[in-house]
């Protein structure tokens, strides 16, 4: 397996970092206290259950939730102390793959592409639009798509015109928010396929959310059980399939009915 | 006496509504502008409305110069016909036709657009490409419905009253110039002026109102198809308001 993890790491300093993070919404009280440090190079797996708060923990990182409590930082610089200007710099270099793909609706599949590039002209570097969003499209495998609309497309390639869309300004950190829900396993194992050539492409470290237990396998350098609102256990993937910790097994066990 | 909960939560939507639009007034005149995204939703709410507005303008001149016509004879008075419908036509019909008809057609679909982009989290989408999404979805849509509301209230006058034209001259012997001759004849500014200056508070609660239901709806699919529906339900009553209020100030200034 390509798995990357960096012998080093202890001395790099953590592209994400989030200490003691609280978020409630009203009386509901989803993160208590969550810790994560994302150093260059990982690929770090957040497992929880169905409303346990990672899509709200990976949102806190770029500024879509607000926090009540605790640290937030990426790539050294604090996410709730900033101005918009300064938080779409930050946010120019991380990528985020959201659930459902969140393809602009009423906009073309190229014109998908060109809204981020648009929007940061300073990362064309002189290129031309086009040719970004076809060599974009292009690493995903579906130039044929351009003059499409999304309603036009599949949920598998909704999903990797999503993952263009959010290659095309060449993110260093990449949040995944369950890349391979919903779609068959051939087509799964696609996009976890691209999730590795885009490491290894661009080098980035990547959040990936998912309940995927093959998808956590073959990409984690690292997994981080979320229950409860805390880092309910955490280590590789052979030390928590290992655990005898119920709740930690529930994950990796295979489905019992009777 | 416990205070009544729907009380309390209509109280509590007018001051969130109120919230929404002051957020707009922070944003509307300040760079960068989206011109892009506002001169195509001109051209969606200005071309989607455009043939209902007329035909129902259309329809409302021609219903209400023969439902008018009997009265005005009966008294003599068959003359001021074109006075008459010009007046209700430009002062009253006009606008409330064409701000309730897009209360309908474009607040409803703003509500449902931006109800499901809310929830399949394409306004996140564009939060995190360096986009302001209040600027780019509810700004232009509020603005575009402002400058557009005017336009198709002249449009729905406008064929209103050739409409009415139809019927006179079926029935009396009025000439189309004459009959216009007529109706400019008697409008001055105070009908003018007021009925032109609502239509862009009509536009602006149209737009608002979309933006606002839409923009905050709930999470899931049932949330879009109510924040459809209930955009258009406050609008319209929204509308109502704005034109009591409307007439009243009009009526100080102008002594009408
Ligand atoms: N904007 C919001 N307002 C109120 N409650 C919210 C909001 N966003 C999330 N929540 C609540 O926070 C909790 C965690 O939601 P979240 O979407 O993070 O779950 P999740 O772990 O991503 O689940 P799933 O695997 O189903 O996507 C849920 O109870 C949800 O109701
Ligand atoms: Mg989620």
């Amino acid at each position: 397996m390509m798995k990357t993890t960096n012998p080093l790491k202890e001395e790099n300093v953590p592209l994400v970092e989030i200490n003691n993070l609280k978020k409630s919404f009203g009386s509901n009280q989803v993160l208590k206290g969550f810790n994560l440090k994302l150093y260059p190079n990982e690929n770090v797996v957040i497992l929880g259950k169905s409303g346990s708060g990672k899509s709200v923990l990976i949102k806190c990182l770029v500024g879509l939730n607000d926090i009540d409590e605790g640290e937030v930082k990426v790539i050294g610089r604090s996410i709730p102390d900033m101005e918009r200007d300064e938080l779409d710099i930050i946010r120019s270099e991380v990528g985020f793959l959201f659930q459902g793909s969140a393809l602009y609706d009423s906009m073309t599949v190229r014109e998908n592409l060109l809204f981020p590039l648009r929007r940061h002209p300073e990362r064309m570097k002189g290129q031309n639009e086009d040719e970004l969003v076809l060599s974009a499209l292009r690493s995903v495998g579906l130039e044929h798509t351009l003059e499409l609309m999304p309603a036009e497309l599949s949920g598998g390639m909704k999903r990797r015109i999503a993952l263009a869309r959010m290659l095309i300004l060449k993110p260093k950190i990449i949040l995944y928010d369950e890349p391979t829900s919903g779609l068959d396993p051939i087509t799964s194992n696609e996009i976890i396929k691209l999730m590795f050539s885009i490491q290894k492409e661009l080098n980035t470290a990547s959040l990936i959310i998912t309940h995927d237990m093959d998808c956590a396998r073959v990409i984690s350098s690292r997994i981080i059980v979320l229950q409860d609102g805390i880092n309910y256990a955490e280590g590789t993937y052979d030390d928590l399939s290992r655990s005898e910790d119920p709740k930690v097994k529930a994950f990796f066990k295979e489905i019992q009915i009777f | 006496m416990e205070f009544p909960k729907s009380l309390y939560d209509f109280f509590e939507e007018v001051g969130e509504l109120s919230r929404f639009a002051g957020r707009f007034f922070q944003v509307a005149f300040s760079r960068p502008f989206e011109s892009k995204e506002l001169i195509k939703q001109c051209y969606i709410i200005g071309y989607k409305s455009l043939f209902l507005v007329a035909v129902t303008g259309f329809i409302m001149g021609l219903v209400l110069t023969l439902q008018v016509r009997p009265t005005m004879v009966e008294f003599g008075a068959v003359a001021y016909m074109p006075r008459m419908i010009g007046i209700s036509m430009v002062r009253e019909i006009g606008p409330m036709i064409t701000a309730l008809i897009c209360a309908g057609k474009i607040g409803s679909s703003i509500g449902a657009e931006l109800g499901s982009m809310k929830v399949t989290e394409q306004i996140d989408a564009m939060e995190v490409s360096g986009t302001n999404p209040f600027k780019y979805l509810v700004v232009t849509r509020v603005w575009a419905a402002i400058l557009m509301l005017p336009l198709l209230t002249f449009v729905a006058d406008a064929v209103g009253l050739f409409g009415s034209y139809l019927i006179e001259s079926s029935k009396g012997s009025v000439s189309f110039y004459q009959y216009y001759n007529y109706v400019f004849s008697s409008l001055v500014f105070g009908d003018i002026i007021p009925a032109t200056l609502k239509t862009f508070f009509f536009g602006f609660a149209i737009g608002i109102v979309g933006c606002y239901k839409g923009y905050t709806s709930n999470k899931g699919t049932e949330g879009v198809g109510k924040a459809a529906n209930s955009a258009v339900v406050t609008a319209s009553l929204l509308l109502f308001i704005i034109d009591f209020i409307a007439v009243m100030v009009a009526d100080i200034f102008w002594e009408i």
